[in-house]
């Protein structure tokens, strides 16, 4: 499982070094935007309401087992550490089917949340203040907001 | 909703019903209280009916202590949170373990050998429904057919074993995981009956006690936290509330609509028994959701204790402490029945150490409040209890439902895991002094709209946590002597302090750390007499008895649950200038996860 992550982000840190080298025009669903184009705005510490209510709902739904801040738990993994080798698809794949590692030596289940409206709505929200944590541009704690 | 006269023709049946039990105590009662009085053994979760986790063992003492060491050790081969600990009945010993559930019967006679192993097959779905990890608190014992442990499984299935053998002896499910209902807590076997609660707060199910008849599994009652009188087994007269009857639809009246169905109140904390007063006492948990905007009203009965009949179900007595929670505030903290003296005046008391960081003492006969006070100097969310009314004085600046939905509250102490959460307390009976295993963290929280799906969470909160200002332990363990509304002594710790504490008369008492410490001090003061690093970190509780005429400590290591959720990482930035102190500590720099039994003796 993890070696397929790896590969996955090793094909996309190489596509993104050919973007940045060449402007590859053919590479564009490659993970890692260019920093112009983060999906989120951090500015002093604040974050754009999309990525506060992110960090809301990671708070409800995911803190109980991530724990705070996505920094990970004894139960599950630091979901900053995470964000740097998965994409986006991969990312929102496993909040809506969940995943399962059950042997004789784990009890690991992350929930399916595809019936889950208040994540389902919240996804992108979700996925952009992870980021924000994991790209190091947002520290941990509860963030203040833009004026929306 | 039921008409009076049939309330009333229910509850006539119930009283015919208990006179006959009364008349007729099991032998299995009897034959159980005893041997809960046997020091050398630790047949019940926390020790003895009245919960005091007190052992009248004095091999191990103020003198001794430093000579302890491990004797024998066990992996469970589960690596998540271990809380709860072993029962020592004859020359066995009892675990459980978390999900998936395992039980061991290990032979004392061998160091340990296993003379029996249980592993139930559960759907692992029930997995992301238990709220904090996969944590199971304890089996239960009974001499009933010469011997059954009962194991309260994470799917709700209640199973009696054979205590010599592990077979079935039946199985039962008590709850539905499919809407977030799960087991975690240990039974509590009262006469024929063994009773349990209920997990899922955080999932928006509707909590309640349930007794079980040890003969065959079969459902004898069960109470509700909300709902109607009959649901909730109240008599509106002669059930009371700060001495005063409760009156009808006591619950209904504090909700909006039919929100009491989701209404949370969870039972998922310890039981205690009076068998002299026949009543028995547990607390229910927060109400659901966590906004409490979401939610007006007082939503009784959430956050109460209940004493309820023993043979009936029926309430006797309710308070509750924090009426419309706004901070997660779980009442299922241990009861500790203890007669002792309440400014200076002798008293049976049930002395409770609350989420909300009150320590309270009530009259455990009719449920008079006697004291209230804090037992973390840093709580801030009330100022007091008012002793007339029983309600807190709230402090609008720290209440997130006075400040509203989508508005983050902040410096609120203690932070939802409660100045205590489930990790119990131990009294004893030689010096009337309680000693308090505690937390020591405040949050900002903030409520915001969440719908309800069934098995999907129901929480609509965010919260972050960390220290108090200008401190930078998390914990702290304290002497607390209710005569006078004090702490004695706290000891701070690095981490909060998840293991439940054991006093003995030797005059010490024992608890663990987060970060894998067993540590022994002297009851008087506090001072380290004994630590011993374990494999991985404790939120276990520690129990004691005897073997071959030598007294052990046994402890199990493994850390998890809401502690390891929340500290593994440590709460905040590690930012420059501040170091490695405190907060900034992750607990997973101190310990991996891995659940191991730990005996400790003394040198000869
Ligand atoms: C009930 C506990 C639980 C909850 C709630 C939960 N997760 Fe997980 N999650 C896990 C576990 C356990 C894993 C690891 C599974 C494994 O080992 O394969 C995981 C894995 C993941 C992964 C993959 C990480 C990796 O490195 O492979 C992502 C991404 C993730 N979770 C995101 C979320 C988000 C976002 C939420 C909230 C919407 C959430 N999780 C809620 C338990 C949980």
């Amino acid at each position: 499982m993890s070696r397929t992550i790896l590969k996955i982000a090793c094909a996309s840190l190489i596509a993104s070094a050919a973007i940045a080298a060449h402007h590859a025009a053919g590479a564009t669903d490659a993970a890692p935007a260019s920093p112009q184009k983060k999906p989120y705005t951090v500015k002093d510490g604040k974050v754009d309401i999309n990525t506060y209510h992110g960090y809301l709902y990671y708070g409800d739904q995911c803190m109980r087992c991530h724990g705070p801040d996505g920094a990970g738990s004894s139960y599950a993994p630091n979901l900053t550490e995470s964000l740097k080798v998965m994409t986006k698809e991969q990312v929102e794949n496993t909040i809506i089917n969940g995943r399962k590692h059950v042997d004789s030596s784990n009890e690991k289940v992350m929930p399916a949340f595809g019936t889950n409206e208040d994540v389902v709505e919240n996804m992108d929200n979700i996925y952009n203040y992870l980021l924000a944590r994991s790209d190091g541009a947002l520290g941990r704690g509860h963030p203040e907001h833009l004026d929306p | 909703m039921n008409s009076k006269k049939s309330v009333l023709a229910m509850s006539a049946c119930m009283l015919a019903g208990s006179a006959v039990l009364g008349s007729a105590p099991s032998l299995a009662n009897e034959e159980l209280s005893k041997l809960s009085k046997d020091p050398s053994q630790w047949v019940m979760p926390l020790g003895n009916y009245s919960s005091q986790r007190y052992s009248e063992l004095t091999q191990i003492n103020t003198k001794t202590a430093k000579s302890l060491h491990p004797v024998w050790t066990f992996s469970t081969g589960v690596l998540r949170g271990h809380e709860g600990g072993p029962l020592v009945i004859g020359d066995m010993m009892y675990v459980s373990t978390p999900f998936p559930n395992t039980v061991f019967a290990l032979s004392l006679k061998d160091a340990g050998k296993i003379a029996w192993k249980y592993e139930p097959k559960q759907d692992a779905n029930v997995i992301p429904v238990m709220c904090c990890d996969t944590v199971n608190r304890g089996v239960s014992y009974t001499p009933d057919n010469g011997g059954m442990i009962f194991l309260h499984q994470a799917d709700t299935s209640l199973v009696a074993l054979d205590a010599k053998t592990g077979k079935v002896v039946w199985n039962i499910k008590d709850g539905d995981p499919g809407k977030g209902e799960t087991g975690t807590s240990a039974p509590l076997v009262v006469k024929d009956k063994v009773l349990i609660g209920i997990s899922g707060g955080e999932f928006g199910m509707r909590g309640r006690l349930t007794a079980y008849n040890i003969k065959d599994g079969s459902k004898a009652w069960i109470a509700y936290s909300e709902g109607t009188d009959s649901e909730l087994k109240f008599d509106p007269q002669k059930t009371t509330v700060m001495g005063q009857p409760v009156g009808a639809d006591s619950s209904l009246k504090t909700w909006k609509g039919d929100q009491y169905k989701n209404g949370g109140g969870a039972t998922w904390g310890w039981i205690s028994y009076d068998p002299s007063l026949n009543m028995i006492y547990y607390g229910s948990g927060n109400p659901g959701t966590w906004n409490p905007t979401q939610r007006p009203g007082d939503n009784k009965w959430s956050m109460t204790v209940f004493a309820r009949d023993a043979d009936t179900g029926e309430a006797k007595w309710v308070y509750q402490m924090t009426p419309h929670d706004q901070w997660d505030y779980d009442g299922i903290n241990e009861m500790i029945l203890a007669d002792v003296p309440v400014h200076g005046k002798s008293t049976k008391a049930l002395v409770h150490f609350d989420r909300n960081g009150f320590a309270y003492v009530l009259d455990r006969v009719n449920g008079k409040l006697l004291e209230a006070e804090k037992y973390d100097p840093a709580v801030n969310w009330a100022s007091k209890i008012d002793m007339a009314s029983g309600r807190p004085v709230l402090v609008d600046q720290f209440g997130p439902g006075a400040q509203g939905a989508d508005h983050n509250t902040k410096n609120v102490c203690p932070a939802a895991l409660g100045s205590k959460d489930e990790q119990p307390a131990s009294y004893s009976p030689k010096n009337h002094m309680f000693f308090v295993p505690t937390n020591h963290v405040c949050m900002d929280y903030e409520p915001f709209k969440v719908s309800y799906t069934a098995g999907q969470p129901y929480v609509g909160a965010t919260l972050s946590m960390y220290p108090p200002q200008g401190q930078n332990n998390l914990g702290n363990f304290i002497a607390y002597d209710v005569n006078q509304g004090k702490i004695a002594w706290s000891d701070p710790e690095t981490f909060s302090v998840w293991s439940g504490a054991l006093a003995t008369a030797g005059d010490v008492v024992a608890y663990g750390t987060l970060d894998g410490n067993l540590k022994v001090v002297d009851q008087k003061t506090g001072k380290l007499l004994y630590k011993f690093k374990t494999p991985s970190g404790i939120i276990g509780n520690i129990n004691t008895y005897t073997y071959g005429g030598k007294q052990y400590l046994a402890v199990l290591s493994g850390v998890g649950g809401w502690a390891g959720i929340g500290m593994a990482a440590g709460l905040s930035e590690d930012n420059a200038g501040l170091g490695a102190v405190g907060a900034y500590k992750q607990l997973s720099n101190y310990t991996q996860l891995g659940g191991v039994l730990t005996v400790f003796g003394l040198s000869n």
